[in-house]
């Protein structure tokens, strides 16, 4: 049912009020401009939380986040239930709810001293995913909000389990081994998906070992560099992390490849101190892109696309151009919810949702959007920096890095910054290894956090240092 | 560095690493820095260019919120507009019916012209933002801009009337800012019952290709028009004695085997390159070929836009010209008289014609002239662009000369008489073995100052002095008539 049709069922329900439909029409039109005016605020807050020490009022704007949260994700679930008059959108508004209150309360409680900036961002951008995920495939939204549920119940333990094994970082070897195998298994078992072999399907459960490799990648990079940085060990490493991103290149998994080397540059930087690492690896790195792209088809598929897609509109350019399309046409301030057609981008409800965010709520939207990712990042570093124990940092410093660049690359390919990549927005995109494994990435670095300022309590070395910020 | 770690005080230990952390922090807000940069670059002055594509399907999402505008002529008259009938539905009309069918396009049945070119801006709304707003809240559809175009409506009628029925096309520019003021091909076909009339119009039993826009799409021999290229060339490599040529035509001539005869085999006798050109005269314009560098000619060629894109903002087919050094001195000969296998669309004939009518210096073509809101006022303007000087000022002015005396003594002496002079040259182009032939007319007027540049073919008739130069009379005399 369209839009015209359910305001006239209303106005048929209620009788010959013209009135209902009036409002129908008042609600739905201005609800995409209060949602961007709200999403801003909320923004703003995610920065100006650094301004001030006054931890009341840091408190204050927390709640007042959390609040504007609610009353976007209701807006949103209202004009959605407004424009099919469909009942079942109702079950998904109150189990998303439901969802979203439990989380919250589980994590404040067993999350304590963690920070909140990035709990509220973690609940915002899964909020946004659901909403977005459910306007265009409700099947899809249903399960992204299983997965999501299991793995907050599941992430409720990441703190004692990190308490517990103290001695994470002596595995190294281990997650070398295991790392490698899960990239290789793709080989005996996998599947292609649009072009890359990196699925595993089992049964009707089908996953991506990349996305999972990614955090046990950065424990093996992170304990090995932790340990030495004598040249012969930064080698080992190297040639290991190599062998991951090689797998990865076969796969032709390029969005990965590419995040896993940046992160493995990233850690070594810190880890030696020595920009010569990171300004030689960017040096390979781009020859080793010069490379690929003599050797790949597919990487000089995504290369032309990226240089011409109006040209190759009916081949190769035509998943950009139909997302410059979505973006340009929703101008500033958007379709409206469900006035858009981001089904014409090809899989808009994963690789391109940021096109159909854009599309549908607004430029302004998704500006802020990247805000409130960058915001995110801003945290995680935030948390490396204070981290003491020096595996603790690297690993912090790796996730937050692997985090934001898989961002960058999501949305840099699709607003055709960069030659798209196809990997998820985190948190936002459908998909289930996708959703698990960030909120992994979000559950450790805040689970080290808390571990970290436990240990800072215990010792009580410098008693003068000002109580962690929460 | 290595030294601080013997420094075991834990604050420095903490805090080690703690800079690059910092740069490499840096380094990603820089980076999503210019993200946001290119993103809001995009969205402020690439997005309205780049959404108006035809693979872009969300012109019905906009129609449900904004009414299509309008589409006027220069001079304020309705070429197609949206009424809504009684049932709600959006109907398109084009009061014109037919005059206006290629240039205007349609919307149904796949959109084309400017229907198509312009179809985001038409459902775009500028109209006052809180009007829009109320409009909104009461369910009611914004009004779409207006598109204004450079087309003259009376010029349009002369030229529609005056190709009758024949099949062909008419094309008039003004040289100074390259505005289309005129752009008529047929047979037409009425965009009001398009749908109606598709099959019929797809099956295409009578051969008439209606659908096709033979101004800028019809692809024909160039004839004797393209022995306006064979003079400039020549004048260009001999900048210093052109004015000595001279040949002697005895209706017939030969060329290394190769015989080239004169229209009807008439003897032009001595000629110069200025009788040469008036006469029509194909012996002249062969010798002139043979003595012409085949590398220079076609560099002029495509200085003219031959064989690659314009860039203008409607549909159109490239000319193309195709002669090499290594080509045959029979492609050769027929290549410099216009036959052989140049093909040349009646808009760029015109485009010659229009350039060197504003001394040498093409202007980019353009149909739209500016876009306005319900309340007339103008949203966006198109600005007269420069393709560049194709020729030099001299070469501009002496081929003024030149086309003057086509009419003064020439094959287009009927337009002698007219109050102000023309210059011009006329086309017989062959197309088949029969002999039948495109009647050409490409020429400017008043010579002294041009006002308006036109190009005429009529398919299949015969000589462009018969058929083609009294469209042409036409046309300027209801552009020039006051």
């Amino acid at each position: 049912m369209d839009k015209k049709e359910a305001a006239q069922r209303l106005v048929d329900m209620f009788g010959d009020m013209n009135v209902i439909g009036v409002v129908h029409s008042i609600l739905v039109e201005s609800s995409k401009y209060i949602i961007i005016l709200l999403f801003a605020i909320y923004t703003w807050h995610c920065f100006s939380v650094f301004i001030g020490k006054n931890p009341e009022k840091k408190e204050k704007i927390y709640k007042r986040q959390n609040k504007i949260m609610y009353t976007i994700h209701f807006i949103c679930s209202l004009v959605l239930f407004l424009n099919s008059l469909d009942v079942k959108m109702i079950l998904f508004y109150l189990a998303q709810l439901i969802f979203l209150v439990f989380v919250n309360k589980a994590y404040i409680y067993v999350y304590r001293n963690a920070s909140k900036i990035v709990l509220n961002n973690m609940l915002m951008l899964l909020m946004i995913g659901f909403v977005m995920i459910g306007r265009l495939k409700q099947d899809n939204m249903v399960k992204q909000l299983v997965f999501a549920l299991g793995i907050c119940i599941a992430g409720l333990f990441i703190p004692f389990l990190i308490e517990r094994f103290a001695y994470f970082d002596r595995f190294g070897k281990v997650y070398v081994l295991a790392g490698i195998v899960m990239l290789a298994l793709v080989f005996v078992i996998g599947k292609s998906v649009y072009g890359a072999r990196n699925w595993i399907i089992i049964g009707s459960f089908a996953m991506q070992p990349s996305e999972f490799v990614k955090i046990i990648y950065v424990f093996f990079v992170a304990a090995m560099l932790a340990e030495s940085t004598e040249f012969l060990d930064v080698v080992k490493v190297a040639g290991l992390a190599g062998i991951h991103i090689l797998i990865l290149v076969l796969e032709k998994d390029l969005g990965a490849a590419l995040i896993f080397y940046i992160t493995f540059l990233a850690i070594l930087y810190v880890a030696s101190q020595k920009a010569v690492y990171l300004g030689l690896g960017l040096g390979a790195g781009a020859l080793a892109a010069v490379v690929a792209y003599q050797l790949f088809t597919h990487v000089q598929t995504r290369v032309i696309a990226w240089k011409d897609p109006w040209g190759t509109i009916d081949t190769a350019g035509y998943q950009i151009a139909q997302s410059l399309f979505a973006i340009g046409t929703g101008g500033w301030f958007g379709m409206g919810l469900g006035e858009g057609l981001p089904s014409n981008i090809p899989v808009a409800e994963s690789d391109f949702i940021f096109s159909a965010i854009s599309e549908e709520l607004g430029a302004f939207f998704a500006i802020c959007l990247i805000l409130v990712e960058v915001s995110c990042f801003v945290m995680f570093v935030n948390i490396a920096l204070k981290m003491k124990r020096r595996f603790y940092k690297l690993t912090a410093l790796g996730l937050a890095i692997e985090y934001i660049f898989q961002v960058f690359l999501t949305i840099g390919g699709v607003t055709r910054f960069i030659p798209s990549t196809g990997v998820t927005l985190p948190l936002v995109s459908y998909g289930g290894s996708s959703v698990i494994s960030t909120i992994i990435l979000f559950c450790i670095i805040q689970g080290m956090y808390v571990l970290n300022c436990r240990e800072e309590e215990k010792l009580e070395s410098r008693p003068k240092k000002q109580k962690a910020e929460r | 560095m290595m030294e601080s770690d013997i420094d075991h005080s834990d604050l420095k230990k903490e805090r080690k690493g703690n800079i690059q952390i910092l740069m490499l922090t840096y380094g990603m807000v820089l980076l999503f820095m210019g993200l946001i940069g290119c993103f809001t670059y995009f969205m402020a002055v690439q997005s309205q260019k780049i959404i108006n594509n035809p693979y872009n399907k969300r012109q019905e999402v906009l129609a449900k919120k904004v009414q299509r505008g309008k589409i006027l002529s220069a001079d304020g008259k309705v070429l197609a507009k949206t009424v809504t009938d009684d049932e709600g539905n959006d109907i398109r009309i084009y009061p014109y019916d037919k005059v206006f069918c290629h240039v205007v396009g349609r919307i149904q049945n796949s959109m084309t012209g400017i229907e198509k070119t312009q179809c985001y801006p038409l459902l775009t709304s500028h109209s006052n933002p809180l009007k829009q707003l109320t409009n909104t809240f009461r369910g009611e559809k914004n009004k779409g801009d207006t598109v204004v175009t450079t087309l003259d409506t009376g010029l349009q009628k002369t030229a529609y009337n005056a190709l009758g029925n024949y099949r062909g096309a008419v094309i008039a520019l003004e040289p100074s800012t390259g505005k289309i003021l005129t752009m008529v091909s047929k047979p037409s076909y009425d965009p009001n019952s398009v749908k109606k009339n598709w099959k019929r119009l797809i099956q295409d039993s009578e051969e008439e290709s209606a659908l096709v826009n033979r101004a800028t799409q019809g692809v024909y021999p160039p004839g004797s028009t393209f022995k306006l290229m064979t003079a400039m060339e020549y004048m260009m490599e001999n900048p210093e004695d052109y004015q000595d040529f001279h040949y002697q035509c005895k209706g017939s001539d030969s060329f290394s085997g190769n015989v080239i005869n004169c229209y009807e085999k008439e003897k032009h006798g001595r000629v110069s390159l200025k009788s040469a050109l008036a006469k029509s005269c194909n012996g002249a314009f062969s010798k002139i070929g043979t003595m012409l560098s085949v590398d220079s000619f076609r560099d002029l060629t495509e200085k003219f836009f031959f064989n690659r894109s314009l860039g203008v903002d409607f549909e159109y087919n490239k000319s193309r010209f195709s002669l090499t050094e290594d080509s045959d001195m029979g492609e050769l000969t027929q290549t410099f008289i216009g036959q052989g296998k140049t093909m040349i669309t009646p808009l760029e004939n015109a485009l010659i014609a229009a350039t060197v009518a504003n001394q040498g210096v093409m202007m980019e073509p353009y149909v739209v002239d500016y876009l306005e809101n319900d309340a007339n006022k103008t949203v966006t303007a198109h600005q007269p662009k420069e393709k560049g000087r194709i020729i030099e000022e001299w070469v501009a002015e002496k081929m003024t000369k030149l086309m003057k005396a086509v009419v003064t003594d020439g094959t287009a002496a009927s337009l002698r008489s007219l109050p102000y002079s023309v210059a011009g040259k006329t086309g017989s182009a062959e197309f088949d073995s029969e002999g039948t032939s495109h009647a050409w007319f490409v020429g400017f007027a008043p010579a002294e100052n041009p006002e308006i540049a036109v190009s005429i073919v009529v398919e299949g008739v015969g000589t462009g002095s018969q058929y083609a130069v009294p469209i042409a009379r036409k046309l300027f005399d209801e552009y020039l008539r006051d």
